[in-house]
């Protein structure tokens, strides 16, 4: 009988993750695409360094960081009551980092290509940037944030590196599918693992499916 | 009354230009920049404007003071009450005309006037469509709309007619001279068409390498008082007919028609529609090309 409970966490898990990440990266793709600061180039190649980076070197310091033996980890652990090594809250905060580009990229060449005049139309239109951004940049760039959200959801349910160094392997806590998987071919039980396989194939296949539809113009959910 | 000094070192297609313009504007006028492309003309706009800084200066509109390098003082473009025409008529893609329209107003402001803009721009009947479903001229009539919403001080519009065919360019000059009238408005307008500059403005200023070298009133800007008439009109060539051996040019100055007698090498390279100067010395009134 097939475990229901990997491919649950590993949706909340993505889920969690796509929301937090999307109130992250909006403020920062849109101090990345208008910024002329000097440190810029920095903050870019930090944002973009998971794209190449084995997520075990980045799980590896996060382990290290967060173990309670540490300066951070138990002061997090004294004060806020938080342990991130072993538990969700640890796999949501190392998901965010590794997902950080999918989110990122998108969304800054997004803001990129919306023409600067329409910016400046709306402040001397006496708008100011708040209401710019809520009202004219993010309601134009929508097929980047779709682009966005689906890859950061979809690069984190293919997550494993990271979650194997910090999450372990504890079933309702961090045992998401991809460890599942690896779990039972570990134990050679290949039906199960071709199962939870074959699931999380045909979802990431229908979800990436989709944003081709979509910013193909096959689709269109966006009213014009 | 706008008093505007403004200094700004300028990188342009050939070498570095310092913009130093040194201009008042009269309430209610429309006053044109005119000048070759690279000469600061834009860069103006948006200095007064705010969007782009100055190096030194100081701007003065209706006794509130939006630009003071001296005292520091500089206004934020939010802050600044302005129109502002973009050559590529900005309209905000994600909204219907009439939200556009909407967006622009201010907290607390009245909506009476996006109606009566409607109205007057005649866009009754688009309101309701993006601007991705608009003409090049119907983008720009919204443009002019949105840009009135919150009454600015000034007006300022960016080549708003460059991009447009003859007809239409027409039609909308018509517009912005109903707007302005309508609302008592100060505009500024760039323009490269004489023609245009003629029917439209009051002033003149021609602005080269950053300095505004002649300014008054366009008609004697641009014809260089060639012409010592008794009495002179500006009108448009309705009409050219042969008689015989000699022709009969119709005009159209003002609401009336004035009918010219001419030879052909007179018309060599007149055309209908072209805008002309109708004069008379002595008895025989003569024209000229502005246009």
């Amino acid at each position: 009988m097939i475990e229901w409970q990997p491919l649950i966490l590993t949706f909340k898990l993505a889920l969690v993750t796509t929301v937090l990440l999307l109130i992250i990266a909006i403020p920062l793709s849109y101090w990345l695409a208008y910024s002329k600061s000097k440190v810029k180039p920095i903050i870019e190649t930090l944002v973009s360094m998971p794209l190449v980076l084995p997520p075990t070197v980045l799980g590896f310091y996060l382990l290290i960081a967060f173990s309670p033996s540490n300066t951070i980890g138990s002061w997090l652990n004294d004060y806020l009551d938080l342990q991130l090594i072993f538990s969700f809250h640890g796999l949501v905060f190392a998901s965010i980092i590794y997902s950080l580009p999918f989110m990122v990229q998108p969304l800054q060449s997004g803001f990129s290509n919306i023409s600067s005049s329409i910016i400046e139309a709306s402040y001397v239109l006496g708008k100011t940037k708040t209401k710019t951004l809520f009202k004219v940049l993010l309601p134009n760039m929508k097929s980047s944030i779709l682009t966005g959200i689906v890859l950061a959801f979809a690069h984190t349910i293919g997550e494993f590196g990271v979650v194997l160094m910090i999450g372990g392997n504890i079933p309702g806590e961090t045992k998401v599918a991809s460890i599942a998987i690896y779990d039972e071919v570990e134990a050679l039980n290949y039906t199960m693992a071709n199962t939870y396989s074959i699931i999380l194939f045909a979802i990431t296949f229908f979800i990436l499916l989709l944003v081709y539809l979509i910013n193909g113009g096959y689709i269109k959910p966006f009213k014009k | 009354m706008i008093q505007i000094s403004v200094q700004k070192k300028l990188l342009a297609a050939d070498g570095e230009i310092k913009l130093n313009v040194n201009i008042s504007l009269k309430k209610g006028k429309l006053t044109t920049i005119y000048g070759p492309s690279g000469a600061g003309k834009t860069s103006l706009l948006r200095i007064i404007s705010g969007l782009l800084k100055a190096d030194k200066g100081r701007i003065v509109v209706n006794q509130k003071t939006w630009l003071d390098t001296d005292k520091k003082i500089s206004l934020k473009p939010q802050e600044r009450k302005l129109g502002f025409v973009f050559q590529d008529y900005a309209l905000f893609p994600n909204m219907t005309v009439k939200e556009n329209l909407l967006f622009a107003l201010d907290k607390g402001q009245d909506k009476k006037i996006i109606t009566n803009l409607i109205a007057i721009t005649e866009l009754e009947s688009l309101k309701d469509r993006k601007p991705e479903n608009l003409s090049g001229g119907q983008k720009q009539r919204v443009a002019l709309a949105r840009a009135l919403v919150r009454k600015p001080d000034i007006l300022m519009l960016d080549e708003p007619l460059s991009a447009l065919d003859p007809a239409m360019r027409n039609k909308l000059q018509d517009y912005i001279l109903k707007v302005h009238k309508e609302y008592n408005l100060t505009t500024v307008l760039i323009s490269h068409e004489v023609g245009e500059i003629v029917k439209m403005s009051d002033t003149v200023l021609i602005l080269e390498k950053g300095e505004v070298i002649k300014q008054g009133n366009p008609f004697d800007v641009f014809t260089n008082k060639q012409i010592s008439g008794k009495f002179q009109f500006t009108g448009e060539i309705i009409n050219i007919k042969k008689e015989d051996i000699i022709y009969v040019v119709t005009i159209l100055i003002g609401s009336s028609f004035v009918k010219v007698v001419a030879e052909e090498n007179e018309l060599k390279d007149i055309n209908i529609g072209d805008t002309v100067i109708v004069a008379s010395k002595a008895f025989n009134p003569i024209f000229q090309k502005v246009k």
